[in-house]
């Protein structure tokens, strides 16, 4: 097995106990002082999350909104300077081959935050996209990044900041100056709550994640591991690449055909099996499940069923800390049960009652 | 970790106390730290038959479910009742309100387990 990449922040987490575990080809924090804790931190004061796995592409170059174009499937043309959305680089038969964070730091300067997993792939398919006009650069650990997540998280932050500047708003991004060191803020996270992700270079990166967490510290922030990170983004329903989304799944199949404008003029890998899909419909669909408390959780590939016939799988499940049961994503096929009715998964050769339910387990904040 | 001189253990991490004809059995500190946040607990029936190494119990944190693995053979005798509505006993209490269930053991002697301080030699420093 070949070694495992460290982060920058690696010796915080080192002195702060972390419990290290392999992913996506990193050693990272799974948790610190425990998981339930972290996530009830990051829901009622703030969590910081190191997220200097996920890779950080820059399409630099007259040609870059040109080449995004052609390349993924929320229009970039739409965005703004300063603003960031949601979007997806699809095969041809519109499978994801990954979900990221666009954004437009200047006309001719994007950043793509992307999955760990699935960084080196994604640069070699924008590598076949390079011009004159247009680079594509930003290796695997070559960054840091950290999330800075919860309603503490503006208040918290703000002391770091020189008088007058100002916060982005949601999905948006500003550079300035953090703990003395230069970052690109973006108003956005992958937890449900408020809160901002920082995106600086290596040598900043352990100072600002030292700086955030004395200046939380009073507000009970707590550093927070992959663990809470994946029980606070499926209580907000965000997909998790690998299991939710796929090469073998499509944003429709997924519900977040949203993201997609189809009266953009620009082809885009994937795009007519899009159109067919939006249109006609297609033989799988995620849904949200609601469990009970007492009752098993249910958990990612475990088969889900109304009445004799198997309908789908899990592909993601938690027992959700906030809401005392268990909660989960499942692809099943069409036509699907509705909101409110009562179907089963089954876990060590039992059956379990659960809910569909709308995918958001929490409240928007 | 706290490894009790008066228990026999698994290399799989449950601890085991004999008390005449009966055997108690839980998981050891070292496991309930490495699970975290235990959130449900699923328990063997009384009167079920196992045997040693038999996958008989599952405790599911936050994170993933696990298997628990009966020490000896022989019958289930009870399942801890707490462990429903508290199943964070096994966190705070690991040997002792936080016990998972009880078995009248086949053999008088469990044979393959460890006494305490070779199985604290097993764990991680």
């Amino acid at each position: 097995m070949p070694s495992l990449a460290e982060s920058p922040i690696a010796s915080c987490h080192l002195a702060l106990g972390a419990r290290m575990i392999p992913f996506a080809g990193w050693n990272l924090p799974v948790e610190y002082r425990g998981l339930l804790a972290e996530h009830n931190a990051t829901r009622h004061a703030a969590g910081l999350f190191d997220i200097s796995h996920m890779g950080q592409i820059r399409a630099e170059g007259n040609g870059a909104l040109s080449a995004l174009e052609s390349i993924l499937a929320n229009d970039p043309a739409k965005l703004r300077d300063g603003e960031g959305h949601y979007t997806f680089l699809l095969n041809d038969q519109g499978g994801v081959i990954d979900d990221l964070f666009l954004y437009r730091l200047n006309a001719d300067n994007f950043l793509l935050v992307v999955n760990a997993a699935r960084h080196t792939e994604d640069l070699q398919i924008l590598a076949a996209f390079k011009k004159k006009d247009v680079s594509f650069t930003g290796n695997p650990g070559s960054t840091a990044g950290m999330a800075l997540q919860g309603p503490k998280a503006y208040e918290i932050l703000t002391r770091l900041l020189p008088a007058h500047t100002i916060l982005p708003l949601r999905n948006r991004i500003t550079e300035m100056q953090l703990a003395g060191h230069k970052a690109w803020v973006a108003a956005t996270g992958y937890t449900g709550e408020n809160g901002f992700e920082i995106f600086t270079d290596l040598l900043a990166g352990p100072i600002i994640w030292n700086a955030i967490l004395e200046a939380g510290k009073s507000d009970g922030l707590l550093p927070c591991g992959l663990g809470s990170r994946d029980s606070l983004r499926l209580e907000a329903g965000f997909p998790l690449h690998g299991q939710d989304l796929s090469t073998e799944i499509t944003p429709i199949e997924a519900g977040l055909g949203f993201f997609i404008d189809m009266k953009r003029a620009r082809p885009f890998p994937g795009r007519s099996i899009l159109e067919q899909q939006k249109k006609g419909g297609t033989t799988r669909t995620c849904v949200g499940l609601k469990g009970q408390p007492g009752q098993p959780p249910p958990r990612h590939d475990y088969p889900v069923f109304q009445g004799d016939k198997k309908i789908g799988v899990v592909t993601s499940g938690v027992p959700s800390p906030t809401l005392g049961h268990g909660i989960a994503l499942a692809l099943i096929t069409t036509p699907a049960p509705t909101c409110g009715q009562d179907i089963e998964f089954e876990v060590r050769g039992r059956r379990v009652p659960v809910k569909v339910s709308p995918r958001r387990f929490i409240p928007k904040k | 970790m706290n490894t009790p001189n008066d228990l026999l253990y698994a290399k799989s991490h449950e601890w085991l106390r004999l008390d005449k004809d009966t055997a108690t059995v839980g998981v050891t500190d070292h496991a309930q730290s490495e699970l975290s946040d235990v959130v449900y607990v699923e328990l063997p029936k009384p009167g079920r038959k196992v045997t040693a190494g038999e996958v008989v119990a599952t405790v599911e944190s936050v994170k993933a479910a696990s298997d628990i693995y009966a020490p000896v053979g022989g019958e289930v005798t009870q399942a801890n009742p707490a462990l429903s509505s508290d199943p964070g006993l096994v966190n705070r209490e690991p040997y002792g309100q936080g016990w998972l269930f009880r078995i009248k053991p086949d053999q008088p002697k469990p044979s393959g387990l460890l006494l305490a301080s070779d199985y604290a030699a097993t764990l991680p420093h």
